[in-house]
């Protein structure tokens, strides 16, 4: 096989595998969020005076809910535009040809 | 600039993800990270300093005022949230807010202007300008937010044998959370105990400094990709964009603040009261 179309390989099952990461990522980060909030938004009908705190602490909870979103996230755009699988043909491609 | 005629939108993304490195392999230091974070860090320590040097009890000025402000708010979440005695918790608890905001903010100048100030400061000194690479974004950098998480990390280890012992913390590790008085029961419990009390150790600052670092990497990636467009989308796009980051820098730094908080208390609290 040549080089190219191996490479073209990786790197169409790279673009398939960042699709899922993001899309899972935002799958789960969208239906804890919209659980959050309703949770929130509840609390705030039935204790208004508590809604400044309540606030913050949704907050802090979206930033946890991001977490694992945001490092697929991260991840997978460095796969995008430095993929190390491509690194890992081209070096095999250079000790096969020398 | 005539080489930016020809850089292609490839080129252009991969000059803004490389760092400014000095020395190779193991050994290389992001030597932009390190000056721009240390350069943060000095102007948080000085601006602080002085607003506690000329701090008035008549009418506050503005600096005074924001400076009471934030270190009031840090003040009370550590008291909401940390059930220990240590006078470590408070102070440390400003520094990582104020300066993790501070070094967030640098993903708010525009994407080309500190690397291009670089170039045009470069060329008199010789320096061919495509490859003189600046990330303006400490906190961007896996390096940086590992240093910030593994610090917290030792701190909950140092703190966790101090205020357990040495002992008192390996038994916390082998009999929680799974917790019988059965001797038998107890030897049975005692490896998955470990086992998931490593894991959950682990994921602490794992997870903190990951955190951080993917927010913030995906934000600058996703300036840079808006700075490739058109220019009359760059503007409302930016805009936006730039405006919903301003929320993200602010509930990260809070977040990696409140976390290292509840690590911290964590590692103060004995468990015998359960």
């Amino acid at each position: 096989m040549d080089i190219v179309s191996l490479i073209a390989h990786v790197q169409g099952l790279t673009a398939i595998a960042v699709g899922l990461v993001f899309g899972l990522g935002a799958l789960g980060t969208a239906i804890g969020f919209g659980i959050l909030g309703g949770k929130f938004l509840e609390g705030c009908a039935r204790q208004p005076e508590l809604s400044n705190m309540l606030a913050g602490r949704m907050f802090l909870m979206a930033g946890l809910l991001d977490a694992v979103a945001m490092i697929g996230i991260g991840f997978s755009l460095y796969f995008v535009f430095d993929n190390p699988f491509v690194s890992a043909v081209k070096a095999a491609a250079n000790i096969v040809s020398h | 600039m005539s080489q930016t005629a020809a850089i292609t939108p490839n080129e252009y993304i991969h000059h803004h993800l490389t760092y400014w490195t000095v020395g190779h392999g193991f050994w290389s230091l992001h030597l932009d990270t390190l000056l721009v974070s240390l350069m943060l860090g000095f102007v948080f320590f000085f601006s602080f300093w002085m607003a506690a040097r000329k701090a008035t009890s008549g009418v506050p000025g503005k600096w005074q005022n924001l400076v009471e402000t934030l270190v009031g708010f840090v003040d009370q979440q550590v008291k909401e949230t940390f059930h220990g005695r240590n006078k470590l918790i408070a102070p440390l608890a400003l520094t990582i807010f104020v300066w993790v905001w501070l070094m967030n903010f640098m993903d708010m100048l525009p994407v080309d202007l500190l690397p291009r100030l670089a170039q045009w400061l470069g060329m008199p000194f010789g320096a061919n300008p495509e490859h003189v690479y600046l990330k303006v974004v400490p906190t961007n950098d896996m390096n940086m937010t590992f240093a910030l998480s593994l610090t917290v990390f030792v701190l909950m280890m140092f703190f966790s044998v101090r205020v357990k012992g040495p002992l008192g913390y390996a038994k916390e590790l082998f009999t929680h959370p799974f917790a019988v008085h059965n001797l038998f029961a107890k030897l049975l419990l005692a490896l998955p105990n470990l086992l998931l009390n490593l894991v959950e150790t682990l994921a602490k600052p794992l997870s903190l400094s990951l955190r951080l670092f993917g927010n913030m990497f995906a934000g600058e990636l996703l300036f840079v990709l808006i700075a490739l467009l058109p220019w009359w989308v760059q503007w409302p796009l930016s805009f936006a964009w730039t405006v919903f980051h301003l929320l993200i820098i602010t509930i990260q730094a809070f977040l990696f603040m409140m976390l290292t908080i509840v690590y911290l208390s964590m590692a103060h609290e004995s468990h015998h009261s359960h």
